[in-house]
Formats: structure tokens, sequence, C-alpha cells
């Protein structure tokens, strides 16, 4: 992370910065009770939409901070050091923000909408998954209802994190009554469009602060709320590289925290008798060597993400199936990397480790870590990738 | 070719209308078939044509229409004449 600073340009120092000081004031001191209470840390939140960095991606000329996808990768990172939870849902965010930016600045309505994003700091939520279809993204059950230049939408979600706080939602539905369950748009409901019935409580193991409960949305809106890509499109080029892109930073977060603890715990041993190589040591320097290599393995493809998009002539290798499989591979591997790398940490610690109320705790971080593996299960990806394997040629 | 084509979509496209109401252009992927059917159309067209889609040709606007296609098999083919 030190290396990923010195290289960056001035704006993103700047960005870190500010992340890093919301981090160390505000984030850390509410973690604890956003985890304990399982409440939404409104804290965090509250300091983040203060620093205008809700609207970090959109473009400067809209009002916004104009960043890359780099830096967003960077403050997630950051920000799961100290809460994963917190970390979880700018990345959440995030992800919508930079669906729109990507294919939303062709339409009017969605432009002035990323101008109001950046002026009131708006917060959006993500609604896709369903009843009946439980995590699959790309199929719906409901249907964009559509009245002249109006529609109508009800839709009956399994999931929404942080739905109650969000402003606005983005929602996947089927495009039309009579289309088939893969003929999908992605739309956006205001505040003053829908009203959202909570179903359920959000009481996890981990990622507690995120309020993941279930809901059923029913609103009506203008149809210039409706993005103009297929949803395939948005899927492929930008929401599944990007989610996964956050997502693990947020688990190298994770994970780096975790090794901190290690760290701290095998130095303060060390400490007590100079001279002697604590034996917990060789164990940190085989984690470390795995966070390194876990942290790699996002920012390789981040790089080629990125490559690729700023490439007019390559662009089009982001739909591509070989693609779209590193992009699961990511996933898969930085999923079951955050789990690994907490549990070798817990070893090091010993009971310091498994205790909540020690300062070489890492049991939040094994809770939260968790969830990698379950956000979007990991055996769907590899069934996605196992098809793909059966006609793509180079490995 | 076409009816060949249309044969195979039919069959593995998992389609939510009869391939006969397909049109040439129309979109397959609207139609309803998954990134997972058309994984089955392109081996069963593999196995058909007795060729090999490379890497570069397995993306989604390759495969969203009968005649897209009618087009990657004309194209292969004229490679490999």
């Amino acid at each position: 992370m030190a290396q990923a600073a010195e290289t960056a340009s001035p704006v993103d120092r700047a960005l870190r910065a500010q992340v890093e000081e919301i981090a160390r004031t505000v984030v850390a001191r509410h973690s604890d009770a956003v985890d304990g209470e399982a409440r939404f840390p409104e804290e965090a939140m509250a300091a983040l939409k203060q620093a205008r960095l809700l609207s970090a991606y959109v473009p400067v000329a809209m009002g916004g901070g104009g960043c890359s996808l780099g830096d967003l990768i960077g403050a997630c990172e950051v920000l799961a050091e100290h809460c994963a939870s917190t970390a979880m849902i700018f990345a959440m965010h995030q992800i919508e923000v930079v669906c729109l930016v990507h294919h939303g600045l062709s339409s009017p309505w969605f432009c002035g909408y990323l101008r109001r994003v950046a002026a009131s700091q708006r917060l959006i939520a993500s609604v896709t998954s369903e009843v009946g279809m439980g995590g699959s993204l790309r199929t719906s059950v409901c249907a964009v209802e559509r009245q002249h230049e109006r529609f109508r939408l009800i839709k009956d979600a399994t999931t929404i994190s942080y739905g109650v706080q969000a402003d606005d939602l983005l929602i996947t539905a089927r495009a039309a009554m009579d289309a088939a369950p893969g003929d999908q748009v992605l739309l956006l409901l205001q505040r003053d469009d829908f009203q959202l019935k909570r179903l359920g409580r959000w009481d996890a193991l981990g990622m507690r602060g995120t309020c993941s409960a279930g809901g059923l949305v029913e609103g009506v809106a203008s149809v210039e709320q409706i993005l103009p890509a297929p949803f395939g499109e948005i899927a492929a080029e930008t929401m599944v590289p990007v989610s996964h892109l956050l997502w693990s930073a947020v688990w190298c977060g994770i994970a780096s925290s975790a090794v901190g603890r290690a760290a701290a715990w095998v130095r303060a041993e060390a400490r007590k008798k100079p001279g002697t190589m604590p034996p917990a040591a060789l164990r940190l320097a085989e984690v470390h060597a795995e966070l390194q290599a876990m942290r790699a393995s996002v920012s390789a493809l981040a790089s080629e993400y990125q490559t690729l998009r700023s490439d007019p002539a390559r662009s089009g290798e982001i739909s591509a199936m070989a693609f779209a499989v590193r992009v699961n591979n990511l996933k898969v591997s930085a999923s079951r990397a955050v789990s690994r790398i907490v549990e070798a940490a817990l070893q090091i610690c010993g009971i310091h480790g498994y205790k909540n109320d020690s300062p070489f705790s890492v049991a939040r971080q094994l809770r939260d870590g968790l969830s990698a593996s379950l956000m979007v299960a990991n055996d769907r990806i590899y069934a996605a990738n196992a098809s793909a394997l059966l006609v793509q040629k180079e490995i | 070719m076409e009816d060949a084509i249309r044969s195979i979509v039919g069959k593995h496209g998992k389609l939510s209308v009869p391939i006969e109401e397909i049109r040439p252009d129309d979109d397959l992927y609207r139609a309803g078939m998954t990134s997972h059917a058309s994984v089955n159309v392109m081996l069963a067209l593999e196995a058909h044509f007795d060729l090999e889609f490379p890497d570069r040709m397995l993306r989604r606007s390759v495969f969203e229409s009968i005649s897209a296609i009618q087009a990657a098999l004309n194209e292969l083919r004229s490679m490999a004449a």
C-alpha cells in the first residue's frame, strides 16, 4: 500500500489522505457499536458525505471528484481495515455510481441525476436479488409495466443492503411484462418515487452494519429513469467486474487488519525476549506473503480493466468470455484468501485473537470475512466458469 | 447453413419463443437465451461445423442473432480456406 501511494498522482494522494483521516478518526471509533448493535454506520457515512466522497467517481464537470477506479479500490481497503460494514456500504454505493457514469452519460436525465448525487451526496442501494431467483444477477421475475411516459414496478427482493437508509435504489427488472427473464433493464427510483416495506431483520454473523434485510419495493417513475443500455451489457462491462474488484478490495482490508494485529502480537512477543525468534514469527512471514499475493491479484485485474477501458481498440475485450472468467477467478480466489489469511492470523495471536475484548482480537475480521464466499455464492461462480471453460481455448 | 444454425439454436438456445418465429436479426438474448445456453449453442456449432471459435469470438455480440452467428461461421470458414 505504501508503494501504491508513492506512485499515485497528487489528486489520488489527497483522496487517500482524506479517507485515511476519516477511517482513523470516525470509522474506527464507531465500528464496535456498529457490529455489536447490527446498526447502520451513520457516523462514518455522514463523514464520507461531508468529505463529498459519495461522488468521488462522478466526473469533475458534473461536480464530482473525478477519481479513478484505482482510487476507489484504495479507499475501500483503507475503510475495511477499520470497519468492514462501512467499507462494504461504500463499495456497493460506488458500484452503482460507476454503472451510472459508464452507461448513463448519454441520457440527459442521468446526467442531471449524477449532478444531484454530487450536490447532495445521495446514497444509492442496489436491488438485484429477488424472491424466486435468489442471487441470480442475470434473471428477473419482476417487470417494468409501461404506461405512456411512466412505468410501475413491484419487486420482492431477498436482500437490500442499507435499503432503509439509502436515498435512491438502482433496480434490475425485466424490460417489459412479456420479456424473457434474462431480458433486463437497470432503473433508478428516487426516494419520492418508491415505498419500501422492510421484510425481516438483519441479524447475521458478520457484516452486521450493512443492514441487508429483504424488502418489497413498489414504485412509479418516468421512463427516462431506465438506463438506455440493456442490463446484460452493463453487467458484463461494469457491474460484475467493478463489484468483484471493490469487494475484493474490502476483503483485502479485512485481511490486512487481521495480519496487522498478528504482527503487533509477534512484535510484543519479540520484545519480551530480544534475541529469541518468537515461534509465531514464521507463521507471520508466511501469511504476510499470502496477503501480498491477494493484493497483487486485485491490482493486476484493476490495471487490466482500466487499460482495456481506456483503449477504444481493446475495450470490446471486456465483454469477452476470457475476461469474465478472470473477473470471476478474482472473486473466488480473494474470497477464499480472506478467510484463510484471517484464520492464520488467529492461529498466530492464539487465545488473544479469539477473545472479543483483546487488542489482538481478530474475531470480527473472521466473522466479516466469512461473508465473502457467500456474496454471490462461490459455487455459482465456479458453475459459470465451468461452463465458459467448455469453449474457451486459451488457458 | 442458416437451417443448421436455426436447428441448433432451437435445440440448445432455451428460447422462450419457437425458433420459427425468430427472424435472422432478432436478439437471441432478448428471446430468452442465457449465457449458459449460449455455451451449449457454441459447443453444438463447433461439433456440427467441425471448427473452433477462437477466444476473440467468444463474446456476447457474436452470438446475439442467427445472422451474427452466420457471419462468424463464414469468417472462420474463409480463414480456413
